[in-house]
C-alpha cells in the first residue's frame, strides 16, 4: 500500500533533479502516482481520470511559488483540488418552514440506512426538531423489529404498520401522521435494494412521488469499491438525491467512495456515521475527507478528539500551542494523559498525518512502552524544565540529574530531548500553514518518540494502517511476497 | 430465448455439463449472476476486437483489460500480477483477443483454485454424523445472518441436525432477526434472552445444547465488526478460543463474509480476520448485483483462503458452492 502519498510524489521528483519547474514531461509520474493512490483509496476509475485530468491542468497553470519545491506544490495543488470536488462543508439537513420536513432514506442493503434513520432522529433532538420514524421495510426478516428497538433506545416514536402492509402505504400514512401530531421532521427508512432491480426501484420512486420528500438521502458504505459510481448514478437518475450520508467511516478504508458519490451526484455528503451507536453521526468535511482519502492523516481530527475528552478552552490551548511550537513537556504529559484517556497509542496515531499506516502494531507496542519511558523522564524533570526543553537542549548535567532520577540512561534523555525539538520544529511548520504531511521527512522525530525504528523510505509498509490488529507475522508476509504480488 | 439463457447454457457447456444434467435452477442461478451485467455492453472480446482489428492483442488492448480489473475491485496490486503474468505470455507470442482472455481467464482460475490444491471439488459440505461448528464472521451488514439461514435451508433438506447460535448480542433485533431465519427453515435458535450478554456465553450454551441433541452443524451468527476495533476483535477471539477448547473433537469451519461491493479494504479485513478467527474460507455476498467481487482475487491470493459459498439474493435459495469458472466469467463479462 502507499505510505503518504507526499512522500511517493517526492521521490517521483528526485528522479528529476535539477528540474524546478512543473512542466508537461516531468509531470507525468506524479500525475501516476496520482492516479494510482486514488485508485486504492477505491476511487472510481473513470472518477479518477477526469480528476487527473483536472490535476493536469492546473498544475501545468500554476505559477512557481518561491522556496517551494514542485513537489509541494504539486501536492498541494492535489489536496485543494481534492477538497474543492468534495463540495460544501457541514451542509445541513433540510428544514422547511412549514412542518413536517419529510427525510426519505435510500441505499444498497446493509449500508446502515436504518441506524442511519435512528441517528439523524437523535442529531434533530439535539436541535430541538422532533422527529417521527416510519417503518416502511416490509422485507427484511425483523427490520421492523430494528427501528423499534433504535426508536426506544432514544425515545423517539416509530410508525409501523406491520410487515403485510404496502411500503407506499406505510410512507403515506406515517407521513400523515407526523402532520396530525405536530412532528418537525419525519424520517423514512426503506429497504435496501439494489439499483439494478427493477420493482424495488420502482416501489421507492412510488414513494418518493407520494410523499414528495424535502430530502433523499442516499447511504453509501464508505467501504464500497467501484460500484460507488453506479449505484450513485442510477439512484440519483431514477429517484433523485439531494444528498448522502457516508456511514463506517469508524472503519480503516481511506473512504475513495466519497468522491466517486460527490463527483458523480453533485449532491453534497452531508453526514458520516463513524459507529453502531446512535450517537455516532458527525458533519462531513471535505478537508478531512480529502487528506483521509490521500492518506495524509487528520491533525484536525485528532484536535477534536481531544476537545471530547478535555475541557474545551485546554484544547485550544493546546491546539495554539502546537501550532506555535510552544509545546512544551508539561503539555507532552497531559497529552500522553489525555491519549490514554481517548484510547489506545494506536487509535491517535493513525489521526497523525502521514504515521498511521506507517507503524506495524510491534512499533506501536514499542510505542506504548516508549511513552512510558518518556514519562517516566519527565516526571524527573523540574517544572523549569518542562516548561522550557531549551535548558535540557544547552545542559549535560540536567540531562544526567534527570536521567539518575528516572532510572535510565544519559542516551536515553538526550534522545528524548533532542526527539522533543525535532517534532517541536515539525509542529511549526504545520502551523506555518504547510500542508499536513509534507513535512514528512521530519516524521522521523516523532516516529524516534514513540520508539519506532526509523524506517527508509524503501521500507514496504505493514498493510493498511497496519495499527490496533494483530497482523500476519513480518516474516511470513515476507515469504508471501515473493510469490505474491509483492514481487513486482 | 434470451441472451442470459445463452450465456448460462454456454457456461455450463464449457463446463462439460451435458443439457440433460442441468436444471432450471441451475440457469435460473447463473441468469441472476448475469442479471448486473450491462446488455448494451460488448462483450470483451469484442472489445477488444474494436481495439486491435484482425491483429494480434496490443497495448492498447492490455490497458482495456488493465481498465476492467481495475472497475471490478481487483485493485491496483492484484491488477499488476495479472497483467504481468498476460504480458509475460505475450512476449513469447502474439495472441489473437480470444486466445489472449482464454489465457487471462486461465490466469485468474488459478489464482481462485490454488488454495483448494488438487482437490477441485465443487461442494463443501459438513462431515455427517459429527458435530461441525461453522463460525461465520465478518464487518458490519456484509450477510452474515443472511447466509447463516441460507446455509440452515440447505442443510436442513440434505438431512443435517443443525442448529444456530444467535451470538450477535449487540444489533437492534439481531436475535429476532436470525430467530426469522430459523423459523424459515424450521432450525432451533439458541439465544439468551438477556440484553447485552456475552456472545462467548452464548456460544458456549449452544454447543453445551449441539452435544446434548447430537447436532451435526452449528451455525454460529456473530455481531459485526470493523477489523480496525481492538475490543471487538478480542471479543471474537474469544468465542474462537470457547469453540477450540469446548468441542475439541468438532470440525470447526471459520468464514469470513465478504460484501462483493467492498472495496479494497475488503483485504485488510481478511488478513485481520485470518488471523483472529482462524478462518478457513470466504463467503462472497450480494453477488447478484453489479459489483463484481474482484477483491476476491486479492483476498485468495494474499491469504490462501478458498472462496466456498456465494451469495446472489436476499431469497433463502440464492446461495451456492463457489465455481471459479462462473465467478470468472461474469468478472470479465461486464
Ligand atoms: N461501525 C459502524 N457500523 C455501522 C455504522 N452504521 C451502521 N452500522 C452497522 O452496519 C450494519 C447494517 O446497518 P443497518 O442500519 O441495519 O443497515 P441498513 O442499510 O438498514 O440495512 P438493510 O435494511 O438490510 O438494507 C449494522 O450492524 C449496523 O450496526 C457506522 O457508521 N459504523
Ligand atoms: N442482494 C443481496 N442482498 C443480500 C445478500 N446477502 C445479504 N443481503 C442483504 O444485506 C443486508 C444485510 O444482511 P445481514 O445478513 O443482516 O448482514 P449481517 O452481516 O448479518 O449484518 P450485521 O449483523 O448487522 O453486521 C440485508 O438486507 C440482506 O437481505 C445477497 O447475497 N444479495
Ligand atoms: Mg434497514
Ligand atoms: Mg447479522
Amino acid at each position: 500500500m502507499f505510505d503518504a502519498l507526499a512522500d511517493r510524489l517526492e521521490s517521483a521528483w528526485k528522479k528529476l533533479r535539477g528540474q524546478d519547474k512543473i512542466s508537461e514531461s516531468n509531470i507525468q509520474e506524479a500525475l501516476r502516482e496520482v492516479r494510482r493512490a486514488l485508485l486504492e483509496a477505491d476511487a472510481n476509475l473513470q472518477v479518477v481520470k477526469d480528476f487527473v485530468a483536472e490535476v493536469q491542468t492546473k498544475a501545468l497553470g500554476a505559477e512557481v511559488i518561491a522556496g517551494v519545491n514542485p513537489a509541494q506544490q504539486f501536492i498541494k495543488i492535489v489536496y485543494d483540488e481534492l477538497v474543492a470536488v468534495m463540495g460544501e462543508e457541514n451542509a445541513p439537513l433540510a428544514n422547511v418552514t412549514t412542518a413536517p420536513t419529510i427525510v426519505l432514506m435510500a441505499g444498497l442493503q446493509g449500508t446502515g440506512k436504518t441506524t442511519a434513520t435512528a441517528k439523524l432522529a437523535l442529531h434533530l433532538r439535539k436541535q430541538d426538531r422532533s422527529t417521527l420514524l416510519v417503518a416502511t421495510d416490509v422485507y427484511r426478516p425483523a427490520a421492523i423489529d430494528q427501528l423499534i428497538t433504535l426508536g426506544k433506545q432514544i425515545g423517539v416514536p416509530v410508525f409501523e404498520m406491520g410487515k403485510d402492509a404496502d411500503p407506499v402505504e406505510i410512507a403515506r400514512q406515517g407521513v400523515e401522521k407526523a402532520q396530525a401530531d405536530g412532528i418537525d421532521t419525519v424520517i423514512i427508512d426503506t429497504a435496501g435494494r439494489l439499483q439494478i432491480d427493477e420493482s424495488m426501484m420502482a416501489e421507492l420512486a412510488q414513494i418518493k412521488n407520494t410523499v414528495t420528500p424535502h430530502e433523499v438521502l442516499l447511504v453509501v458504505d464508505a467501504m464500497t469499491g467501484q460500484e460507488a459510481a453506479n449505484l450513485t448514478r442510477t439512484f440519483h437518475e431514477q429517484i433523485g438525491i439531494t444528498g448522502a450520508i457516508l456511514t463506517k467511516m469508524d472503519g480503516d478504508t481511506r473512504g475513495g467512495a466519497a468522491l466517486s458519490v460527490r463527483q458523480i451526484s453533485g449532491q453534497p455528503i452531508k453526514f458520516i456515521g463513524v459507529g453502531e451507536k446512535v450517537e455516532a453521526l458527525q458533519p462531513f468535511y471535505p478537508d478531512r475527507m480529502a487528506s483521509r482519502i490521500l492518506g495524509m492523516g487528520d491533525v484536525l481530527t485528532l484536535v477534536e478528539k481531544a476537545q471530547e475528552e478535555v475541557d474545551f478552552a485546554e484544547a485550544e490551548k493546546l491546539q495554539e500551542k502546537i501550532l506555535t511550537a510552544k509545546f512544551d513537556f508539561t503539555d507532552f504529559l497531559k497529552q500522553t494523559r489525555l491519549m490514554k484517556n481517548m484510547g489506545s497509542l494506536a487509535g491517535i496515531v493513525k489521526l497523525l498525518p502521514g504515521m498511521g499506516n506507517k507503524l506495524s502494531d510491534e512499533q506501536l507496542q514499542q510505542g506504548e512502552v516508549q511513552l512510558k519511558r518518556s514519562e517516566a523522564m519527565i516526571n524527573s524533570m523540574t517544572q523549569e524544565e518542562r516548561r522550557n526543553p531549551d535548558l535540557l537542549s544547552g545542559s549535560p548535567s540536567r540531562r544526567r540529574r534527570i536521567a539518575k532520577g528516572s532510572g535510565y540512561s544519559l542516551e536515553d534523555v538526550s534522545k528524548l530531548v533532542s526527539d522533543f525539538q525535532k517534532m517541536r520544529s515539525l509542529m511549526q511548520q504545520m502551523g506555518q500553514g504547510q500542508l499536513p504531511g509534507m513535512g514528512m521527512p521530519g516524521m522521523g522525530g516523532m516516529g524516534g518518540m514513540f520508539g519506532a525504528p526509523s524506517m527508509g523510505p524503501g521500507t514496504p509498509p505493514p498493510g493498511w494502517r497496519g495499527y490496533n490488529s494483530p497482523a500476519p507475522s513480518k516474516k511470513k508476509k515476507k515469504e508471501k511476497k515473493k510469490k505474491g504480488f509483492g514481487s513486482l | 430465448m434470451d441472451e442470459a439463457f445463452l450465456w448460462s447454457a454456454e457456461v455450463l457447456a464449457a463446463q462439460g455439463r451435458l443439457p440433460e444434467g442441468v436444471s432450471i435452477e441451475e440457469i435460473t442461478w447463473l441468469k441472476r449472476l448475469r442479471q448486473g451485467l450491462d446488455k448494451t455492453r460488448r462483450s470483451l472480446v469484442n472489445q477488444l476486437r474494436a481495439i486491435v482489428g484482425q491483429g494480434p492483442l496490443n497495448q492498447a488492448g492490455v490497458t482495456e483489460i488493465e481498465s476492467l480489473l481495475l472497475q471490478a475491485d481487483v485493485g491496483i496490486d492484484a491488477t499488476d500480477y495479472i497483467i504481468e503474468a498476460l504480458q509475460a505470455r505475450l512476449r513469447q507470442e502474439a495472441l489473437p483477443p480470444s486466445e489472449a482472455i482464454a489465457y487471462l481467464k486461465q490466469i485468474l482460475r488459478d489464482m481462485l483454485d490454488k488454495p483448494l490444491g488438487d482437490s477441485h471439488s465443487l461442494s463443501f459440505v459438513p462431515e455427517k454424523d459429527m458435530l461441525n461448528i461453522w463460525l461465520i464472521t465478518g464487518v458490519n451488514g456484509a450477510g452474515k445472518t443472511t447466509t447463516i439461514g441460507k446455509i440452515a435451508h440447505i442443510a436442513q433438506k440434505s438431512g443435517y441436525r443443525c442448529l444456530i447460535a444467535a451470538a450477535d448480542t449487540f444489533r437492534a433485533a439481531a436475535v429476532q432477526q436470525v430467530k426469522v431465519w430459523g423459523e424459515r427453515s424450521n432450525v432451533e435458535v439458541i439465544a439468551n434472552p438477556g440484553k447485552n450478554t456475552d456472545p462467548a456465553a452464548v456460544v458456549f450454551d449452544a454447543i453445551i445444547a449441539a452435544q446434548a441433541r447430537h447436532a451435526e452443524l452449528l451455525l454460529v451468527d456473530t455481531a459485526g465488526r470493523l477489523q480496525n476495533k481492538k475490543n471487538l476483535m478480542d471479543e471474537l477471539s474469544k468465542i474462537r478460543r470457547i469453540i477450540d477448547k469446548k468441542a475439541p473433537g468438532a470440525i470447526v469451519e471459520s468464514l469470513l463474509v465478504l460484501d462483493s461491493t467492498l472495496g479494497q479494504n475488503g483485504l485488510r479485513q481478511a488478513e485481520v480476520f485470518s488471523e483472529v478467527a482462524k478462518l478457513s474460507g470466504v463467503v462472497l455476498t450480494k453477488l447478484d448485483g453489479t459489483a463484481k467481487g474482484g477483491i476476491a482475487l486479492a483476498v485468495v491470493q494474499q491469504l490462501g483462503l478458498p472462496i466456498r459459498f456465494i451469495g446472489a439474493g436476499e431469497g433463502i435459495e440464492d446461495l451456492r458452492p463457489f465455481s471459479s469458472y462462473e465467478f470468472v466469467e461474469a468478472l470479465l463479462s461486464g
